[in-house]
């Protein structure tokens, strides 16, 4: 078992474990914690899988600016008023078979499709680099990059509004 | 090495975590985080994947995949807010006067 074997089985573990703390948490702040926990697990991901750049972004923007959006809106509401009935028991054991097939059925199309066993080496340095990304970016992907632009514009101007006091 | 597999099995699992986090919670805010899970579950597949093949292009969607739940998550919590202005309430089992 070597060294990256290791990293990665307990990062999984933390990865999974905050999934399930958000599943779980009656408490609509400790669900966001989890869930910032999380998102960084998954950026220690990325940097293992050789994209640095997706790294930083993730923990800045996810981690970051949206669960503290998140956070914001929840403090916002308070918490005392956010708390919700359970479900049923059967809506709650449908929901977790329904999930179990979901599981099968995603690891199955994985498996009968056979792509895996591949090693993860190392390349080259600038793959997922800042640099690497951008060259990509602006050359290839001008027109999408410029279309995200919009989308956040409208994004933000249909929250100005739909929160206005009018 | 990590064998791609396990990155994969990994992802399977948070996107479901995140599929069933939408199905059994009512409050609305947790259902978004549930959404916020699933694409960021697509997104290590994403980078696993563009690793795998050595092509960029994968971690590029990935950006627009984050620039995109950004904006969604804007529109998305201003509509939380605004349902919570007018019902009091973000009981998704309770925003049924749309019902037909």
């Amino acid at each position: 078992m070597t060294a990256d074997l290791i990293i990665f089985i307990i990062l999984a573990l933390v990865s999974i474990g905050a999934a399930l703390g958000l599943l779980f948490s009656r408490n609509a702040v400790y669900a966001a914690l989890f869930l910032v926990l999380n998102f960084i697990t998954v950026a220690i991901f990325y940097l293992l899988l050789n994209a640095p750049f997706l790294a930083m972004a993730q923990v800045t923007i996810y981690a970051g600016a949206i669960m503290v959006l998140f956070l914001f809106v929840i403090m916002l509401l308070g918490t005392k008023k956010l708390k919700t009935r359970g479900l049923n028991l059967w809506q709650r054991r449908l929901a977790m078979g329904l999930g179990v097939v979901l599981l099968g059925e995603i690891t199955a199309l994985f498996f009968v499709q056979g792509r895996g066993g591949i090693l993860i080496g190392d390349i080259g340095a600038n793959f997922g680099s800042p640099e690497g990304i951008g060259v990509e970016l602006f050359n290839q992907y001008l027109l999408p990059f410029e279309i995200t632009s919009i989308l956040l514009l409208v994004g933000m101007i249909g929250a100005i509004v739909l929160t206005k006091d009018d | 090495m990590v064998p791609i597999s396990y990155y994969i099995i990994l992802s399977a699992i948070l996107f479901t975590i995140g599929a069933v986090c939408v199905l059994i919670r009512r409050n609305a805010i947790i259902i978004f985080m549930g959404i916020e899970l699933m694409l960021n579950a697509a997104n290590l597949a994403f980078v696993a994947f563009a690793n795998q093949h050595q092509v960029i292009s994968g971690q590029i969607f990935v950006f627009f995949v984050i620039a995109v739940a950004a904006a969604e998550v804007a529109v998305g919590l201003a509509l939380i807010v605004t349902i919570f202005r007018t019902r009091k309430s973000i009981d998704v089992d309770q925003l049924n006067s749309l019902k037909g």
